[in-house]
This record gives C-alpha cells, structure tokens and sequence, in this order.
C-alpha cells in the first residue's frame, strides 16, 4: 500500500497506448509514474490501453515506484471500467481529471470502493489525486482537497486551464502564478502534497529548471514529466544543499537535545530555532535521503 | 466465452504484438510467426493456450504476429482481442484475468 505522505518529486506521464513504453519505465527512476488512460490514448483503443494496463499492473515489478493511473473523465463513458481495471491489478492511485467540484471526488470514490470491495483489494487502498485545470477548480482547490480521506495530492494542470483563462505562456511563469499560490495554498491548508504541471517543452532543460526552481521555492512537493530526460533536473532541483543538510540536521539534532531541558527556542548559527522548523527540517533530509546527498553518517 | 466475429488487438510495432482472432470451426487452431520462434516460440504457445483457457474460449482460430513483445503484452493484446471479438465493453471479467 503506497503511503499519502511519501515522496513524488517526479510523476512521469506514460502512454498506456505503447506496449514498448511502459513496460521498462522504471529505468529513469521518477518517484511516481502515472499510467494514462485519458488524453494519450485514441479513443479507438481505449479498450486496449486498459488491458495493457491491468497487465503491466499485475505482472511488471517496478521496484517500489508509485502506480497511478490517470482514468478519463467522467464525462466520457471509460472512466467506470478504467477505475475497476486499475483496481482489480492493484494500482497505488487513481488520479482524477478535471475536478471542479466535490463532487467529481465524490462519485469516483464511491466506484473505487466498489470495485475494491468487487476484487477484494484492501478497502481504503487505493489513493486520490486531483488534477485542476479549470478557473473553477482553481477557486475550489481548498474544498477538492477535502473531498475524501483517500486523497494525498493536488496538482495544477496548465494547458487546460491556460486556454480556459485566455492568457499566454510566459517563461517567467507570471500567467500561472496565481493559480499556482491558490493551490500550494490549498493543499498546505488541507494537509495534503501539491504538484506542479508538465514543461511541454522537452528540451528547453533551462526552462525546466526555471520553473522548477520557482515551484521549489512556493512549497510544491514535485512536478509532472513528458520525458525522462527531465527527471534529474527536477531531482536536482529538489535536493537540498550542504549547508541546508547540515542546518537541518543541527536544527533535528538540537531540538531534541533542547526539548529534554525544557528550551523551546535557541540559535543554529545565526538563526533563531524554535519547534514550528522540526517539520521543514525533517522535510529536508527526507528530500536529501531521497537524492543520496545525505549519507546518514 | 463465446466469439461473435473476428476481431484483433495490437500492432506490427517493434515491442509489440499482433494478434487476431475468430470465430473458429468447433476446436482450437493456432499460428504463429515471430523471429524468435526457435527461441520462445513453446513460451508464445503457452501464454496464448494459457490466456484463452483463462476466457473459456475452446472454439477460435487464433493468428499471432509477434514483433518481440515480452509476456503480459502478449496476453494484453490477445484479451484484447477477444473482448472485441465477443462485443465486451463494460463489466469485464478483471478478476479472472
């Protein structure tokens, strides 16, 4: 059973149209690959996409990296026997398109719990993830990431919601930095992990890290991908420095050390310390474990 | 599981598989082409007689293009195949795959 809470720097998109694709995908290492069943696949082999995925499901050992699958829409008439193919193989998560309201939450869990209870997978097994791309589901975000104790992320997706907003891409990323503040926001509130869309743009490696360093710095958790080549950018990106490994470690080390005496604030160097950075502290070395960049010693 | 005509599943793409199925004449008939014949041909077979078994089909003519597909896409695409073949949309038997 996957874990809300674990790391998913990387979400690599795979068409599960392509045999030859999907199958090795954990080669590149992302932390989590999002099987697609949606905009990726024809709508002439819909049918064979979801088989495709039932089977590499049930007999591919991607080594631990996190299964999702991204079902069609509810809108469509796939979504229904995508949810029971991807339960039925024992997926770790069911990520949700274009959510607007709880209730688009709502009647997916409802078909989860079905078809878990229907293959006899452990009931509540099967995690949430809400994409957004619409204006809506934007001034929503804070009600989708409530929606059901199933879910342990948000995540924005651009294209949908640029052309629904009339706006134009930018390489600072000002035309999606209100919606991008709107649903860190909402996902810090509800206590839930937040990610940010794809960079279409495979090659532009500059502009990737651009705009991964600026999600960094919001609070984001992790990023979609189109491409492997994009992952260790982003992974770069994510692993903290030597002084911030040593910070934190200080910071985990004295409040343990402190809190026994009874000292709720202190100084690391010359920074005030006090118990609200534990969290942010630990968030690091996680993210440093994750990199190999701290080696435990 | 009964099939209602022919159908087929994959593609001649390298890594993948084609497969097509029919309606057969009272018992089962299979042919296979692959490169890798020599090689894994006994395995293709088994997989193939394995996933139908699986179905319940006894009663097809079943013709396999493999292009070095690995196992689960063989199967996939057979499945595929005869979901077509038996007009199965919805409700699908996931558990008995």
């Amino acid at each position: 059973m996957s874990s809300k809470n674990r790391l998913r720097r990387t979400m690599m998109f795979l068409s599960t149209q392509r045999a030859g694709s999907i199958r090795d995908a954990y080669i590149y290492a992302p932390d989590s690959i999002i099987f697609d069943l949606e905009d990726a696949v024809a709508v002439s082999e819909k049918d064979s996409a979801r088989v495709a995925l039932y089977h590499v499901l049930k007999y591919v050992d991607y080594k631990g990296i996190e299964r999702l699958v991204r079902i069609n829409g509810a809108d469509t008439p796939f979504w229904k026997e995508d949810i029971r193919a991807a339960v039925a193989a024992g997926c770790d998560g069911i990520r949700i398109p274009k959510c607007e309201t709880a209730h688009d939450v709502e009647i997916v869990e409802e078909q989860v719990l079905k078809a878990e209870q229907e293959f006899n997978r452990p009931i509540g097994s099967t995690l949430l993830q809400i994409a957004i791309e619409t204006p809506l589901g934007v001034r929503n975000a804070y009600e989708l990431s409530i929606a059901s104790e199933r879910i342990f992320g948000i995540s924005i997706g651009a294209g949908d919601f640029m052309r629904s907003m009339h706006a134009r891409r930018r390489d600072d990323g000002a035309e999606l930095y209100a919606a991008r503040a709107q649903l860190v926001l909402a996902a810090r509130a509800a206590g839930v992990q937040c990610y940010d869309t794809v960079h279409t743009k495979v090659k532009d490696y500059e502009g990737l890290e651009r705009d991964t360093n600026l999600i960094y710095d919001m609070g984001f958790d992790g990023k979609s991908v189109v491409h492997p080549s994009q992952i260790p950018i982003i992974h770069k990106v994510f692993t903290p420095t030597v002084p911030e490994i040593e910070k934190a470690k200080s910071i985990i080390s004295k409040l343990s050390n402190e809190a026994k005496e009874g000292v709720g604030v202190f100084m690391v160097g010359d920074d005030m310390i006090d118990v609200a950075m534990l969290e942010g502290a630990k968030r690091i070395m996680a993210l440093a474990k994750a990199a190999g960049a701290d080696k435990g010693e | 599981m009964q099939l209602n005509h022919a159908a087929v599943g994959g593609t001649e793409e390298s890594g993948d598989v084609f497969v097509e199925v029919s309606p057969g004449t009272g018992k089962l008939e299979l042919e296979i082409t692959s490169k890798v014949l020599v090689l894994y041909g006994e395995s293709i077979k088994k997989s193939i007689l394995e996933t139908l078994s699986r179905l319940k089909v006894t009663d097809a003519k079943v013709i396999v293009k493999d292009k070095g597909a690995v196992d689960q896409t063989i199967r996939a695409r057979l499945v595929t195949a005869i979901f077509r073949a038996a007009d199965m949309k919805e409700n699908l038997p996931w558990g008995d795959l």
